[in-house]
């Protein structure tokens, strides 16, 4: 291991006494407790850390927080890999493994370099003006674009990890724990009030963490965790400020304790807010100067160079240049040099700058350079020197250029009040002039800024407004430091030099980019940006946003605020797919429902279904059968002799009330008036605009009782569909609506053998047919078991459907066992239904499809009202051409055609074919020895007879219209 | 994510509901009597204001009862809830 040769011998918020170790391209490398990966590679003297992402240019830190566009890395690999992480924000473990991104073979030699000699070639808009042609040759480019952009690499498989949401409820959420943020939540926390206090980092303290007079906010820490209506979360950024005050934050939990993370606990923690009212102190981002290669690796942020000094006791430089257009920098300098980095000089931008601070640099006996510029840098991986030239006041270069030797350049251009959140919720921003910033305005919930987020920079101010906002007093505004206006971007001297001024550092936008969008027409702030990616990065342009939008309106001769920013969206920082899902993944993802019998489907090796959440049995296969084998086996033993199947998913909807068959009469298209008490009736419901929603049977239980059936995947639709209407539309019909669906369990008993058994299994319900015919129900004992048995069928065969109490269903499925029937699943069913012609709702149906079009005109009573009625007599319904139901024979028998291919009226002839319909249900029928299927085709069994033809991907196959009833079409055995 | 108030429950967040989109849009009593335009109006039309606007919500996940809410579509704002059958307020703000 290396020592640090960077790393100050004492001070700092790091503990020496735990050294970590780490890897960084496959290099070893040690840290301390405390550090971040930025501030240990910095101790090690690394600066380079990646390369840009469209010319690949060697680049460094920039920033020591949650702006960096720079320093992004990947960590770990495999499924456990965590791409485009910013290594300002990884705090250090023992350890560690992390990789530059977006460079091959690594940031040190990048082969993709080459794109940087071209950069003249690949200005804003590159890709859409060069890749038009040939035309559709998008596709020739894509993959070798694609393996040059891009970032990290994504995990390849499942997450290992776990995450958790918590859900938590407050009257103050306080965001961030700087000084305003420590303030307001002491204030609000002393009135009573549950708050909680949320910061991005570990331990609070904001931006006295970084500055020189740290200390203090620990007391501050130490007063809220004694409070017991205060709850303090560390490591957890808020992402999200949703409506009515919603807001999400994400916590990482052990993300800093790599593999010592302890068993128990989740990786990270989505925290769901609700609070009564919020305060906004996220403090501000610092902005970069726009110069000519002002990208160099030694180039970074003056607040950064100050933090990591201050807070990590690591030198960024030995030599630094600190150019500025504010009074800020200053304090960095005079840090920088307290703490032994030789000043070459304070490069001033501005005429006159004379704060408090400009005078004690200047008692320092520090170099200031007024009405200077750095106007480029010199250097390779590392920045050598700062070239700096005087300005005249219109802000054009005068004079000569004098080159300074430095190691570091820590630039200043302003600050940037953290609006994201403010803006987020729906708050608007106005322009400050004097602040050269946008500061919040007015929000339509109940959210405040206080702080450096609310243009007050200076510690008492902070302090101030955040004892307000916490108490809910209204605040004073703190004073406010004029900045002088200089202008966004430093001119250089030579053409390259323009194109490389840098004001997005993650996509490579630099401010010749964005004038040249501007000439192009790119004026409205939301075009430039999606035209030259702007602020489109991981890092969402937090530090060049503003500079980039002043740049623009400085084009085009209009104000700032004119020009306007973009809109503000969440998340404010990444959040992992995982911490969303939490929990709700793999078994836990969706709800299973499983069926009282479902124990004995899976001990006789019964292939399941799902059908909505339910899991239903497909097929019951028998050793060494394939599917068809099974399916066919069980078809011709239910047209033969007998089958069973679990029915109990279909929807059981009790609708009891003096108005319950009004009700019937006006959510079915059938009528109900002279159903009798023992008596079954089969319904079909249309939604408004008359499309077919569901179908099922009712059975009158009573003058005012009648349980109605949905098809399974339905039931909760159908059930909140007939509510809404009796609630919504028809408040005086007396109705009640009961769901039984889980309280009774169905099985169906069908086959030219189920009169026998039935009649073997009850000595009380007659099952003679003069006595028990066709659509009727009776109530009685079967198996022992109270039952009511309705005489209905699905399969075109006598068919008792047996209903017993869910706990029942095991015994009456295994006294039906005892007899000669046979176990059959959905597809059985799926084809015994098909080969009578009967619709499948979601097969034949797809909310497009009318009773006419299946030519169930016969279902639709004329003598009354009901929902969808008077859609069906607009004309187009009635349109000979619609899709309609048809069967289909195909020429060869053994052809099955696919669901869901496309019919022709004419042989295929090239592209574009004019299609005439759809294959809705296809399937190998035993009973017949062919193929079936059911088709909706334009003008339906008007085309009968006649041939259609069916492109599949390596032929056409030819089929016969026919009727699509192919089974017993009188209904003999139904009836028999 | 909004609160909504739930005339039956008290406040909830919005995942516990379903919207029933504009309210206020009873079904014509006899449907025979509109032309096709006007049935499609009744069907398909709605308005689409910058401001308030009534609609329905149904507490799906809770006491599955709908009722009428008059929210501002711009700032999200919930200005009033009433109970089916009941009149709007007159003049919310």
């Amino acid at each position: 291991m290396t020592a640090q040769p960077h790393r100050l011998p004492e001070g700092g918020a790091i503990d020496r006494s735990r050294p970590l170790g780490f890897s960084f391209n496959g290099r070893r490398y040690t840290g301390f407790a405390g550090d971040t990966l930025a501030s240990a590679l910095l101790a090690n003297g690394v600066h380079l850390v990646g390369r840009s992402f469209k010319y690949h240019r060697p680049r460094g830190i920039l920033s020591a927080g949650t702006e960096e566009p720079n320093a992004i890395v990947q960590l770990g690999s495999g499924a456990s890999g965590l791409p485009n992480l910013k290594a300002t924000r990884v705090e250090l473990y023992e350890g560690l493994a992390a990789r530059s991104v977006n460079c091959w073979p690594g940031p040190w030699f990048d082969l993709a370099a080459v794109n940087g000699f071209a950069h003249r070639l690949i200005p804003a808009g590159f890709y859409y003006k060069t890749f038009m042609w040939p035309h559709r040759g998008w596709h020739l480019y894509e993959p070798f674009i694609r393996r040059m952009a891009g970032l990290g690499r994504a995990p390849d498989g499942p997450d290992p990890d776990r995450y958790e949401r918590m859900n938590a409820h407050c009257d103050v959420l306080v965001v961030g724990a700087g000084p305003a943020g420590l303030a307001a939540a002491e204030a609000a926390g002393r009135s009573g009030a549950r708050v909680i206090l949320a910061d991005e980092d570990c331990p609070p303290g904001g931006m006295l963490l970084g500055s020189a007079d740290a200390g203090g906010h620990g007391e501050a820490t130490a007063g809220l965790e004694a409070m017991d209506n205060v709850r303090v979360l560390t490591r957890t950024v808020v992402t999200g400020y949703y409506d009515h005050n919603f807001l999400i934050a994400l916590e990482r939990v052990t993300d800093h304790l790599g593999p010592a993370a302890p068993a128990h606990l989740p990786r990270q923690r989505l925290w769901r807010i609700r609070a009564g009212r919020v305060v906004l102190a996220t403090g501000a981002l610092e902005r970069p100067l726009v110069f000519a290669n002002n990208d160099r690796p030694g180039t970074m942020l003056a607040g950064a160079a100050r933090a990591y000094v201050n807070r990590f006791a690591v030198l960024p430089g030995r030599r630094a240049v600190v150019v500025t257009d504010n009074d800020s920098a200053y304090a960095a300098a005079l840090d920088l040099h307290r703490h032994g980095v030789e000043i070459a000089a304070i490069v001033d931008l501005r005429p006159d700058g004379d704060g408090t601070q400009c005078a004690e640099a200047r008692e320092a006996g520090l170099n200031i350079l007024s009405g200077h510029a750095v106007i480029d840098t010199a250097g390779r991986r590392r920045v050598r020197a700062a070239r700096v030239a005087r300005l005249n006041d219109d802000g054009s270069l005068a004079g000569t250029v004098s080159a300074l030797p430095c190691d570091l350049i820590a630039m200043s251009g302003g600050w940037s009040p953290a609006v994201h959140l403010f803006s987020q919720s729906g708050g608007t921003l106005r322009y400050d002039a004097a602040l050269r910033a946008f500061l919040p305005d007015v929000s339509p919930q109940a959210a405040r800024c206080a702080g450096a987020s609310n243009g007050a920079f200076d510690t008492a101010s902070c302090i101030a407004e955040g004892h307000a906002a916490g108490a809910g007093e209204p605040g004073a505004p703190g004073p406010v430091q004029p900045a002088a206006p200089v202008s966004w971007a430093v001119p250089a001297r030579s053409r390259a030099g323009e194109a490389r001024r840098f004001v997005d550092f993650q996509n490579d936008v630099t401010a010749a980019d964005i004038e040249l969008a501007a000439r192009e027409g790119y004026e409205s702030v939301e075009h430039l940006k999606r035209y030259t990616t702007l602020g489109m990065g991981t890092d969402q342009g937090k530090t060049g946003n503003v500079p980039g939008l002043a740049i623009l309106a400085g084009t085009l001769g209009l104000s700032i605020p004119e020009v306007g920013t973009t809109t503000f969206r969440p998340p404010y920082e990444p959040v992992a797919f995982g911490a969303i899902a939490g929990r709700d993944v793999g078994p836990l993802a969706d709800p299973v429902r499983r069926t009282p019998l479902h124990a004995w489907h899976e001990e006789n090796g019964a292939v399941f279904e799902d059908v909505g959440q339910w899991k239903r049995p497909f097929y019951y296969p028998q050793e060494g059968e394939t599917k068809d084998e099974a399916v066919a086996r069980e078809c011709l033993a239910v047209r033969n002799a007998a089958g069973i199947m679990d029915a109990s998913t279909l929807g059981k909807i009790l609708v009891c009330g003096p108005d319950a068959r009004e009700f019937l009469n006006r959510v079915y298209t059938n009528a109900w008036d002279g159903l009798a008490p023992g008596r079954c009736r089969y319904g079909l419901m249309l939604g408004e605009d008359g499309m077919v929603l569901d179908d099922g049977v009712t059975a009158c239980l009573s003058e005012n009782r009648f349980l109605t059936t949905t098809t399974t995947g339905n039931a909760a639709r159908v059930f909140a569909w007939l509510e809404e209407w009796l609630q919504t539309e028809w408040p005086d019909l007396e109705v009640y609506l009961t769901s039984l669906t889980e309280q009774f369990a169905t099985v169906a008993l069908a086959g030219p053998d189920s009169r026998k058994l039935l009649g073997a299994l009850t000595d009380d319900i007659d099952p003679a047919p003069d006595v028990f015919p066709f659509m009727a129900w009776r109530e009685g004992r079967v198996a022992g078991l109270p039952a009511r048995v309705f005489r209905i069928s699905y399969t075109g065969e006598v068919s008792y459907e047996i209903v017993v109490s869910a706990g029942d269903a095991t015994d009456l499925w295994a006294a039906l066992m005892t007899h000669e029937v046979t176990p059959f699943g959905t597809e059985a069913m799926h084809v015994l239904r098909a080969e009578k012609g009967y619709l499948m709702i979601g097969q034949e149906t797809d909310g497009t499809v009318t009773p006419l079009d299946l030519d169930m005109g016969w279902m639709l009573n004329k003598k009354k009202d009901f929902i969808g009625r008077r859609s069906l007599a607009r004309s187009a319904m009635r349109d000979p051409m619609r899709k309609r139901l048809v069967g289909l024979r195909t020429e060869d028998p053994a052809t099955v055609l696919p669901e869901g291919a496309q019919i022709l009226a004419e042989p295929p002839s090239g592209a574009p074919e004019t299609m005439i319909g759809h294959v809705t249900s296809s399937y190998r029928s035993a009973t017949l020895g062919r193929s079936i299927a059911l088709a909706l085709v334009k003008g339906g069994r008007d085309r009968a007879p006649g041939t259609v033809h069916v492109p599949l991907d390596d032929r056409t196959v030819r089929a016969e219209i026919c009727d699509p009833k192919f089974y017993d079409p009188e209904g003999e055995r139904l009836n028999g | 994510m909004l609160l909504i108030p739930c005339p039956w429950c008290g406040e909830r967040d919005e995942s516990e509901f379903a919207c029933g989109g504009e309210a206020h849009i009873a079904r014509p009593p006899d449907p025979d009597a509109l032309n096709d335009a006007e049935w499609a109006d009744y069907l398909f039309m709605r308005t689409n204001p910058k401001g308030s606007q009534r609609e329905r919500w149904c507490h799906t996940h809770g006491c599955g009862r709908w009722f009428n809410v008059e929210r501002d579509t711009v700032t999200h704002r919930i200005l009033s809830v009433y109970r089916m059958g009941e009149p709007p307020p007159k003049d919310a703000p």
